[in-house]
């Protein structure tokens, strides 16, 4: 059965460092598992916690959020919001039956495509390995 | 009026019908929500088929539009303009990617096509929540602020001013010229530092079109590209400079003594003082904090000598505030003090001395009028120079300082040059960085003057017999070495200036991890930072020599003159808007806020954004708990389709073309409604 499930992913990833990476990436043709599906923030700054909730709900096994190093940041601190808001999530998504390893963030510069192409694949394999998200059905009702 | 939305897949010639199969991708997107035409074309932003777009907005009166094709940070643009032309709202279009993100980098095609069907459900599930925008055009004041009158500062100040336009200079110090002023020589022209830099600091003190305030600080910055409010604190000099002749009879009576900072500690100044005899503005300052009369009402010495009575030891802080379009940072480096690498013994042994002391010791007006002599009055036999300290080293800055390697160089022939040519010099360095034009061979000649290199960061540095020994590694001969000296100069490391971040927080720039300000872009944007209007000159952007810091600061100057010289500027739409209906007054967007963009209302008890300070980071969109803050163009419903369209979540049921889809809403945010 385990072998057969391959995961969504949805990746909310800031305009300036790891959407560049992305485009790095793939520019330099560095091949990634087709299950990541990118959405375009402005900032992880701007990633409201929701997003991530009904990602999972809605059908994602797993969430990448992914933006500018620390001290990088575009927008001054917006990344330094976000690793406050997933770490507190992390803490909330077990109470709740999710694996808190279904949301990561990384930070992911822009002329990191190998970096990014390798954090892909890696939470993708992760992902794989936990499984799909078996509370989906529950938590709909 | 239902959404109609017209979808266009792009081949880009085999780049992603390589892989992705398009005609497919077209048709299931004719199959979406409200899609009306779905077409897919070998290039969509050629001519044709830009052309294409316009020519389907206006037959087919679509009001939405999705582009799917390469990463929008490359045609976005390309693709909002054609919108434009064909009568369309810019952002009434989705630009998806599907050759970066997809075809390129996915290795099935079966996987590829269901990917790029995905990101363009997204897309058209997205684009039906879109809304008109419109980007505000606001006036760019003529009037440019540079702070900082180092020699960037200076060449900034001077290629403004030279175009007509006022500037407001600020410096912190009392005179101007930064550390260039405190050099004997240039390296490799072996130019006198004051022989170049004088012509232009006088200029600058001569020049109508610039207000020169030295010993002045920026205080507070408010505003927004092209609106800047500069409040500059103007330090009470005690005397007064419009009276003030500058013949310096005060400086020679004034008892009171105390280690002089342009000197670098290496000579005394008096408690009223001038930098050097060169100083520009020749006025002098008191020293507030040492002056008896100031401090114990006692003396006054230099008020009754004066023969023009500019002395006022009733002067106060003053505070003057500017209305500028642009701000150009010029606020250069610190030379790295390096008494915490105690192997090196500075502070300890006498004849240790940092890189700028040095310099001193070179100068013709410093404190040994321009004789390399140690404490004692005698001339060094042996010098040992060592590079790279506090650079390239991971206890302390992890990057190169650029400059060391050339002054070390320098310094190897001052030294040949003033001592005496059996003068031995030892130069202990990492790697040479000759790098510049002309660097090279200053390089091969300072080896054929006769000076030691040796490859090896030393150890330490300790005293046996009234020598000074440094202990190393000649890793070239891969032996130990121990080397007696006379005198040590550290090749001390270029840093961020100490306040820097309190700087930094004032003008709202980001710091790099090494503590210098953050340029837009490190290739392609190294003078304009993240603040519109704010450039960057000079040291403040990172380690450079003085031709660096040169045509770095007349490119932030011409960036600031391309603003100024506009006369107007574009503040992007997708900003924040906290619809005051829902917003709770909590507060909490405003401390999140990192550009001080949101004000509160105290009548209406509501948060309320300036959206031409916004930069639309989403930080009060992200967190606001009541749900009232949304990013234009990234709300929340754009995003929550934006997720849905992506996990397929949507029922993919063709639907009669006059039914379903949510009527235009652009009623909900009206652009300039909060302005």
């Amino acid at each position: 059965m385990s072998h057969e499930f391959e995961p969504t992913i949805l990746a909310f990833v800031c305009n300036w460092c790891t959407f560049t990476a992305a485009d790095l990436a793939g520019t330099s043709r560095m091949v990634q598992q087709p299950n990541v599906r990118l959405v375009r923030m402005m900032c992880t700054g701007m990633v409201d916690p929701k997003y991530i909730v009904k990602s999972l709900l809605s059908g994602a096994d797993g969430v990448l959020v992914s933006g500018c190093h620390p001290g990088d940041c575009h927008y001054i601190n917006g990344n330094y919001k976000a690793r406050r808001r997933v770490k507190l999530l992390n803490e909330i998504l077990p109470q709740f039956g999710i694996e808190r390893d279904r949301v990561r963030l990384t930070w992911v510069g822009a002329s990191e495509g190998n970096e990014f192409a390798a954090t892909v694949n890696n939470f993708i394999n992760e992902i794989r390995e936990l499984g799909p998200m078996e509370t989906r059905s529950m938590a709909v009702v | 009026m239902a959404n109609r939305i017209g979808v266009y897949v792009c081949h880009c010639g085999s780049n992603i019908a390589g892989k992705v199969d398009c005609p497919d991708v077209a048709r299931y997107a004719e199959g979406l929500r409200n899609v009306v035409v779905s077409r897919d074309y070998q290039f969509m932003c050629s001519d044709p088929g830009q052309e294409m777009i316009i020519k389907d907005i206006k037959e087919y009166g679509l009001n939405r539009v999705v582009v799917a094709s390469c990463s929008p940070r490359l045609h976005e643009k390309t693709f909002q303009q054609a919108c434009a032309r064909g009568g369309l709202n810019p952002y009434l279009m989705q630009h998806c990617c599907i050759r970066e993100h997809c075809s390129w980098t996915t290795e099935d095609p079966v996987e590829a096509t269901a990917k790029a069907k995905r990101i363009v459900e997204a897309a058209v599930e997205r684009v039906a929540e879109h809304q008109e925008l419109f980007s505000r055009e606001v006036e760019v004041l003529p009037d440019v602020m540079v702070v900082g009158a180092g020699i960037a500062g200076i060449q900034a100040a001077l290629d403004i001013a030279k175009s007509g336009h006022k500037v407001h200079l600020v410096e912190k110090s009392p005179s101007i010229g930064g550390h260039m002023a405190q050099f004997d020589k240039t390296f490799p022209t072996l130019d006198c530092a004051a022989c170049i830099s004088t012509p232009k600091m006088v200029a600058v003190s001569q020049e109508p079109n610039i207000n020169l305030m030295t010993w002045a600080e920026v205080e507070d910055v408010s505003g927004f590209v092209g609106n800047y409010t500069v409040t500059v604190k103007r330090k009470p000099r005690y005397v007064n400079e419009a009276v003030c002749t500058g013949c310096g009879a005060c400086l020679e009576k004034c008892p009171t003594k105390a280690l002089s900072e342009f000197n670098e500690g290496l000579g005394f100044r008096k408690a009223i003082y001038r930098n050097s005899p060169q100083a520009v503005p020749n006025t002098p300052v008191i020293d507030g904090t040492i002056c008896k009369k100031i401090t114990k009402d006692k003396c006054g010495i230099c008020q009754k000598i004066c023969p023009t009575g500019a002395i006022d030891y009733e002067q106060k802080e003053r505070h003057e505030v500017f209305h500028v379009g642009s701000i150009v940072l010029a606020t250069g480096y610190d030379a790295m003090d390096p008494t915490p690498l105690r192997e090196y013994g500075f502070g300890k042994y006498d004849e240790v001395y940092t890189a700028l002391q040095f310099e001193r010791l070179n100068n013709a007006v410093g404190p040994t009028e321009g004789r390399i002599v140690m404490k004692n009055g005698e001339k060094p036999e042996a010098v040992a120079i060592i590079h790279c300290v506090g650079s390239r080293d991971k206890n302390y800055h992890e990057y190169c300082s650029r400059t060391c390697c050339m002054y070390a160089l320098k310094y190897d022939h001052l030294i040949k040059d003033k001592v005496g040519h059996d003068a031995r010099v030892y130069n202990f360095y990492i790697d040479m960085r000759c790098f510049g034009k002309g660097y090279e061979e200053f390089f091969k000649r300072v080896q054929e003057e006769g000076v030691t290199f040796i490859r090896g960061r030393p150890a330490e540095i300790v005293e046996e017999d009234g020598k000074l020994v440094v202990v190393g590694e000649d890793t070239l001969l891969g032996m130990n070495v121990r080397v007696p000296v006379d005198m040590v100069i550290l090749c001390t490391a270029m840093e961020a200036r100490k306040d820097v971040t309190e700087v930094a927080r004032i003008f709202g720039v980001a710091q790099g991890q090494d503590g210098f300000f953050l340029e837009e872009h490190p290739k392609l944007g190294p003078v304009s930072t993240a603040t519109d209007g704010v450039f960057l000159a000079g040291a403040c952007q990172g380690p450079k020599d003085i031709p660096d810091a040169v045509s770095h600061a007349s490119g932030g100057a011409a960036q600031a003159l391309a603003l100024a010289a506009r006369g107007k500027v574009d503040i992007s739409p997708t900003t924040s808007w906290i619809n005051p209906d829902v917003c709770v007054g909590c507060k909490v967007c405003i401390d999140l806020c990192a550009y001080s963009a949101i004000e509160f209302d105290e009548r209406r008890q509501v948060s309320v954004i300036n959206e031409a300070m916004c930069k639309g980071c989403g930080s009060c969109a992200g967190y606001c708990p009541s749900g009232a803050a949304q990013i234009k163009h990234f709300r929340e419903t754009q995003i929550f389709d934006e997720i849905d369209g992506l996990l397929g979540m949507m029922p993919v049921v063709p639907q009669p073309e006059t039914e379903g889809g949510a009527a235009l809403i652009t009623e909900e945010i009206q652009p300039g409604e909060t302005a």
